[in-house]
């Protein structure tokens, strides 16, 4: 019973703390939002009452607080990512695993796209929009090994059999 | 547990999100309005989350230093021929460098020139690269401090080779460092042999810019970055990077500190060149330098600053 509740939450806050380490990976700090929008897309798709949203603004607060964000804006996409998913949840989760990831290109894009347009508002100047293409091309690698991870977790440890 | 009729838990479920809505953009409305708000949340963070990095960090540092060891075993005959082709290049330089010591001191002494006393410093590792999208900090472990931790803000933050940033958050066990790249970074800078002044700005990019040069005096090709005096926030001539035209003929500052790969920064805290610049109250700083420089003498000197 346990286990199903936490997996996710766990899961999400263990990846977002793993990434923090100085690894000195290319677009390491690139990976940190998209790693959390992931999490909120695939458990918001699959299992929406094991991340509730409390604990997706949490998580978007912690982003927030470590990565020098402003306060509450990762908080806000996050839970407004999450409300956009559980309404396409209709379409996408009866369709192909090609299709649910076409979404999660295009929500993340979005996502990257809305944290910029507040950088810039809150810097009161054009911030380069380089980085939103980055995430987009990252997101589009970055899911299907997620995914993996993350349907592994979904029918293992947080599987409803355990309950 | 209380149970609760179904369709009242169905309200309830569907009113979570948008009540979550509500208060995170509240939230943000208050972190906009107060930064100490996310200042406090963000140190108190650091100061949790410093030794839990620490504990991991060790292990992967551990490895990596092997994996590199074995990797390096492979070229060391190649390797060897280079260092010392290299070493003798080095001891030529390093005499022409005595010889201008002694001159510089001679010159000194004939102008009876007053040092400024040697700042005090100590050296954290870097346990968290802790950046995001659109900003570029790292976490510090700093000793623990008894009180007088707020002693370090501002405090100057190099590694082996030039300036990395600047402390900006100070919790009991972690420093919160701004690199130099970051976009909210503006350090007062001195171009060249003449010290033609300049603002560095960060872009969020690996090179920060260069603006506000004088148009009589643009900067050189090559020519050496050093921190400036200008408003007191930074001591004068620490080394920073090298000028650098970019292909829209825009200079940047290639630094010389290694900034994708900090493992140690040497933290230099000048409490008596603080201005009003700095992102504290002047007094508070004051208040506690004189008992947390005391405190940082003790703490392990790894070599003397190199300026």
């Amino acid at each position: 019973m346990a286990a199903r509740w936490f997996v996710p939450i766990i899961l999400l806050l263990l990846g977002l703390f793993i990434l923090g380490m100085p690894f000195g990976l290319p677009g390491q700090a690139m990976l940190r939002p998209l790693y959390a929008v992931g999490c909120v897309y695939f458990w918001s798709l699959y299992r929406p009452a094991s991340l509730p949203a409390p604990l997706v603004a949490l998580a978007g607060l912690l982003l927030d607080v470590l990565g020098l964000t402003p306060l509450g804006l990762w908080a806000v996409l996050l839970l407004l990512l999450q409300a956009a998913t559980q309404g396409l949840r209709r379409y996408l989760v009866p369709a192909t695993f090609l299709w649910v990831w076409a979404g999660f290109v295009v929500l993340a894009t979005a996502c990257a796209s809305l944290s910029w347009l507040v950088e810039c508002a809150v810097h009161h100047s054009f911030v380069t929009s380089f980085p939103i293409l980055c995430e987009c091309l990252l997101a589009v690698g970055f899911y299907p090994a997620l995914a993996i991870m993350l349907i592994r977790a979904h029918r293992g440890p947080a599987a409803l059999e355990h309950t | 547990m209380v149970r609760l009729s179904i369709p009242l838990r169905q309200v309830l479920s569907r009113l979570t999100l948008p009540t979550m809505l509500v208060v995170c953009l509240a939230v943000t409305l208050i972190g906009q309005a107060d930064q100490g708000v996310s200042n406090t949340l963000r140190a108190g963070l650091d100061d949790i989350l410093a030794p839990a990095y620490m504990l991991v960090s060790g292990p992967i540092r551990a490895v990596e230093h092997g994996t590199g060891a074995i990797g390096h075993l492979f070229t060391l005959s190649a390797e060897n021929a280079q260092l010392r082709e290299q070493n003798k290049e080095l001891l030529q330089w390093q005499e022409v460098a005595l010889a201008l010591q002694a001159q510089n001191a001679a010159l000194k002494a004939s102008l009876h020139f007053v040092p400024s006393a040697p700042p005090k410093f100590f050296t954290g590792e870097v346990v968290a690269d802790l950046g995001g999208v659109y900003t570029r900090s790292v976490l510090v472990l700093t000793p623990p401090a008894n009180g007088t931790a707020k002693a370090l803000i501002g405090a100057v933050a190099m590694d082996g080779r030039g300036l990395a940033g600047r402390v900006i958050d100070v919790g009991s066990r972690a420093a919160r460092v701004l690199l130099i790249t970051d976009i909210n970074s503006r350090i007062p800078v001195a171009i060249g042999a003449e010290g033609a002044p300049a603002l560095m700005v960060g872009n969020n990019g690996p090179d920060p810019i260069l603006t506000y040069w004088s148009t009589t005096q643009p900067p050189a090709e090559g020519a050496m970055v050093l921190t400036s005096a200008q408003a007191g926030a930074f001591p004068p001539g620490l080394p920073v990077g090298v000028v650098h035209y970019n292909d829209k003929n825009q200079p940047m500052v290639l630094p010389l500190a290694d900034l994708s790969t900090l493992r140690m920064l040497r933290l230099f805290s000048y409490p008596n060149e603080l201005s009003d610049l700095t992102p504290v109250p002047h007094d508070a700083v004051r208040e506690g330098a004189g008992a947390g420089l005391a405190d940082h003498r003790r703490v392990g000197h790894h070599g003397g600053p190199r300026f």
